[in-house]
């Protein structure tokens, strides 16, 4: 719960009980994460789920730990927004690492360029 | 808050300071930049990481037990729940009780700390180094010190400014919003250990 603060900034009047409930809830994802990595599912599945499940605990602390859903809804969205932003142009040579360990899909060699 | 109020002592007449951005307090809004700035490391080390996984045949899988890493887990995952109620008492005024929490709070990073370079102890006494590894490629030596010993890195830091943060609130020099900075920080070492847990330990069971 987030009272009306009278300088703008967000003050903390959460219950104990409910860090322990956000407390607990993060536990038990973690603890999801330790039953994926036993379970028979193939390399891709297994990250799949694990990413969702840290994403969902990351979320939770975000939010409720270091209380940014108490803060501004523009700060949120500046930390979400900018952030992400980071994060995604980061994902850019994942074709690259594919293909050393394939090869380059598809390649022909150029006609008149004599192969070493 | 009138414009006279507002204009910088020591200043050029006119030099005013604005409301801060979002308004959240200078102390606080450096520490989230810091974060972010933080978070775009350690994601670009764990981008890195999972491109020569991906690109390396044959990745080996040298964790044979989750016992440590689960117990560590847990360690940090309490130690936010405890640096959680450490902030709040100091925002309700209660200074021994924060500083109880806060205290608790460090000795459950050394205990991390702890069982960090005991479970690196066995890792090495088994021959992987930061460029050798008995199990296929020394890429996995180099990404698994240089990953866990960045965040071990940032856990130390944690503890000291615990300590320092603490002690200093405990005599009057700080106060609750320094507390509250301090937890920021040490909610994000809890958050990076998140991504970290599962993409270089659970991936990388031997079943």
């Amino acid at each position: 719960m987030v009272d009306a603060p009278h300088d703008g900034a967000a003050r903390y009047t959460d219950t104990v009980g409910k860090y322990l409930v956000i407390y607990l809830c993060i536990l038990v994802l973690a603890a999801l994460q330790f039953v994926i990595a036993y379970t028979h599912v193939s390399a891709e599945g297994m990250f799949t789920r694990m990413l969702f499940v840290a994403i969902a605990e990351a979320g939770l602390a975000l939010l409720f730990f270091m209380h940014l859903w108490a803060e501004k809804r523009g700060f949120l969205l500046f930390v979400v927004i900018f952030t992400g932003f980071v994060l995604l142009a980061m994902q850019y040579g994942w074709t690259d690492s594919f293909r050393m360990d394939v090869g380059v899909p598809y390649s022909q060699p150029k006609a008149g360029v004599v192969q070493q | 808050m009138s414009q006279a109020d507002l204009t910088m002592e020591g200043h050029a007449p006119g030099l005013t300071v604005g409301i801060p951005p979002f308004s959240i307090p200078a102390k606080k809004m450096a520490i989230w930049l810091f974060i972010i700035a933080d978070a775009a490391t350690f994601a670009a080390c764990l981008v890195a990481y999972g491109f020569i996984r991906n690109g390396t045949p044959s990745w080996p899988q040298p964790f044979h037990s989750i016992t440590n890493v689960a117990l560590m887990t847990f360690i940090l995952l309490t130690s936010s729940l405890t640096m959680l109620l450490a902030v709040r008492a100091a925002h309700v005024g209660d200074k021994a009780s924060a500083f109880r929490w806060m205290m608790i709070t460090a000795v459950l990073g050394i205990a991390f700390g702890l069982l960090h370079i005991r479970e690196w102890m066995g890792l090495i006494d088994e021959g992987m180094t930061l460029f050798h590894n008995p199990w296929g490629t020394p890429l996995f030596g180099a990404a698994f010190f240089s990953i866990t010993g960045l965040h071990l890195t940032h856990v130390t830091g944690g503890v000291v400014a615990l300590l320092a943060v603490g002690v200093r609130y405990n005599g009057g020099r700080y106060n609750a919003s320094d507390l509250e900075v301090t937890g920021l920080y040490w909610h994000f070492v809890d958050l990076v250990w998140m991504f970290v847990v599962p993409f270089i330990y659970l991936l990388n069971l031997s079943h």
